[in-house]
């Protein structure tokens, strides 16, 4: 008979047995516990830390009453001090980072759009077309264009036999080649989170403003582009925030001292005696100018995937 | 004044909308031809997007050293030359070797670890729950070069015994990664639905026989898809294993065709580890794909297009 317990909430799984499910959570738990949440304590600690004067190895105090504003005055000295190099380095971060992330958008939106709504039988060939730069490694895919770019590469026999003009020296510290390195590197995140969105659009939204009289171009604007609003905002973000911590593009692109970003700024100190408890207070202030975005970020995906289920 | 006298006047040709005095509502073209412009311009980005990489490949397969002039097909800079191939350059060898060593120790902790999770999660439905769950998302977004920082200084300072090295990367990718296998998981969760465990809970299964039984079986394709999200990220990663390597034993592909590349030519030879690591992971990419495919052979919503998206982690 006991086979035949009653039904009802008493045995819905899950509930009798929160104990089971909360020991299967449990070693993800203390995973992130002390992988994720801790360490991100343990950048707070460097930062309020002090530096070993002998051998130049930070310090950790993990004792926020005992914290020190050593790094914080050597950071604010740095970014606001006589000759100070990184508030200049902070805005040629962002406007890299801005006009990169604006070229992508302008590129990516028309190819996922025509792909999400145009490709018809063909859209499983675009489709691998599409994904497949997203499964090549990103060193594999600067490496193409260092190659290209380089002064006897095909890109300067190119222009030199078409429009005659002198071979330009890409790799010699152009900022629009860090800003298209930019470009070709993070855009195949963007148009897949685009085309995931944009395939996601009733197709009968479209029809019927193309049935009640609207033009391809105002069907567009009034109906496609405001459904879109959701994927153009996360996928810049899903561009944007990798782009912010990027010191590998240009040191590969350029290695110009006049292409530096913010991310070169902590990797250089994480790697110099002295000044790592510095690299801890920049990475905080990049953590604390990202925690909006990041949070939005979270919030709307987990808005999309319960209205997707 | 002449604007408007000639504004006045009727105008010598009859255009369709007075013809019909439905205005705008006449298309003069047909509405649904196909977009040329748009698939022009889709075709250019994609030329943009593979060509570059392919002509690489190309190169790694040149019987000399230049990058734009061709000098006949060889395998040189894999093992034909006895110095600088990567077979034979003990740097380079070591870097595959490393590369592959994370991928597997990456995937095995990983999965088991994130499918725990989100199952647990997703059924433990509490405060706790709720805030872990939060921040194993925002593990996906927060850039990689801060979490990095703190997997550095972490390791340094924090658990110095550790120090930086095979264990510290290894740490480090499983929690960068966990998020694949959670996400794909729970996903995969919600479209199953919660029928067959309430049946196998009516039967009398415990909590442990619904898991083991019914649960784990439904969740193999999400499983498997997330176990090669995670082996190919790994192939990828650049940014943790750069911090956190200290010296040749230990740099994978990337980094080493990272430090040799930046401040100069690196030669060939990086062609060619390059297009190794695309292999690899194009490899892993096709197994997942057939693989996912065999899973879910005979499901309701399956298809090829689905296969593709869940294997990229869309």
């Amino acid at each position: 008979m006991a086979l035949l317990a009653p039904r009802g909430r008493a045995r819905r799984p899950g509930e009798p047995h929160r104990l089971f499910w909360a020991a299967l959570a449990a070693p993800g738990i203390l995973w992130l516990a002390v992988l994720f949440i801790v360490p991100f304590y343990v950048i707070l600690a460097i930062a309020g830390g002090y530096v070993n004067q002998i051998f130049g190895y930070p310090v950790a105090v993990y004792n926020p009453l005992h914290w020190s504003s050593a790094n914080f005055t050597a950071a604010w000295h740095d970014m606001f001090g006589v000759g100070a190099t990184v508030l200049p380095i902070a805005g040629r971060t962002l406007s890299y980072v801005a006009i990169a992330s604006l070229i992508s958008l302008v590129i990516a939106y028309p190819a996922a759009y025509f792909v999400a709504r145009f490709a018809g039988r063909r859209k499983g060939l675009f489709l691998v077309l599409l994904i497949a730069p997203f499964w090549v490694s990103y060193m594999m895919r600067m490496l193409a264009w260092i190659g290209l770019l380089q002064t006897d590469g095909y890109v300067d026999k190119a222009l030199t036999s078409v429009l005659g003009i002198q071979p330009i020296n890409w790799l010699g510290g152009l900022s629009i080649t860090v800003i298209l390195g930019l470009v070709y590197g993070y855009i195949p995140y963007l148009i897949l989170v685009l085309y995931a969105g944009l395939d996601r659009i009733d197709p009968a939204l479209i029809e019927a403003g193309r049935d009640l009289g609207l033009g391809r171009i105002r069907t567009f604007v009034r109906v496609t582009l405001p459904l879109s609003r959701q994927p153009i905002l996360t996928g810049m973000l899903i561009t944007v925030l990798p782009m912010l911590g990027d010191y590998f593009t240009n040191q590969l692109l350029s290695g110009a001292a006049g292409t530096r970003m913010i991310g070169n700024v902590i990797d250089d100190q994480l790697n110099a005696p002295g000044q790592q408890g510095q690299g801890a207070v920049f990475s905080l202030l990049v953590l604390l100018v990202l925690v909006a975005p990041m949070i939005y970020y979270v919030v709307a995906t987990n808005r999309t995937s319960r209205s997707a289920s | 004044m002449s604007a408007t006298t000639t504004a006045l006047q009727p105008s010598p040709t009859v255009t369709a909308e007075e013809r019909t005095g439905f205005g705008r509502l006449v298309p003069r073209r047909n509405p649904w031809r196909h977009p040329w412009f748009l698939e022009g311009f889709t075709w250019l980005y994609l030329i943009w997007s593979l060509v570059p990489v392919g002509l690489a490949v190309l190169f790694s397969f040149n019987d000399g050293k230049s990058q734009s002039f061709w000098q006949g097909f060889s395998w040189r800079w894999y093992f034909g030359d006895k110095i600088n191939s990567v077979w034979y350059n003990p740097d380079l060898h070591a870097a595959v070797i490393q590369t592959i060593r994370l991928s597997v120790y990456t995937t095995v902790i990983c999965v088991p670890l994130g499918v725990a999770f989100a199952l647990g999660i997703n059924r433990w439905r509490s405060r706790t729950s709720a805030t872990f769950n939060f921040l194993m998302i925002l593990s996906f977004v927060i850039p990689e070069l801060i979490f990095g920082v703190a997997m550095f200084f972490t390791f340094t300072a924090l658990f110095g015994t550790i120090g930086l090295g095979t264990t510290a990367q290894t740490l480090a990718l499983v929690t960068w990664n966990v998020s694949w296998p959670a996400i794909i998981v729970q996903a995969r969760l919600v479209t199953i639905g919660r029928q067959y465990e309430e049946a196998a809970a009516d039967l009398g299964a415990t909590p442990w026989q619904i898991t083991y039984r019914v649960m784990l079986p439904l969740l193999i394709p999400a499983i498997f898809a997330s176990a090669v999200l995670v082996f190919s990220s790994v192939i990828d990663d650049f940014v943790l294993v750069d911090l956190l390597f200290s010296n040749s034993s230990n740099t994978p592909m990337t980094v080493y065709i990272y430090s040799q590349q930046h401040g100069g030519n690196g030669g060939p030879a990086l062609n060619a580890l390059g297009t190794i690591m695309l292999v690899m992971s194009f490899v892993v990419v096709i197994i997942g794909y057939l693989g996912y495919r065999w899973m879910t052979r005979g499901e309701r919503g399956g298809g090829r297009r689905e296969a593709l998206t869940t294997i990229t982690g869309m």
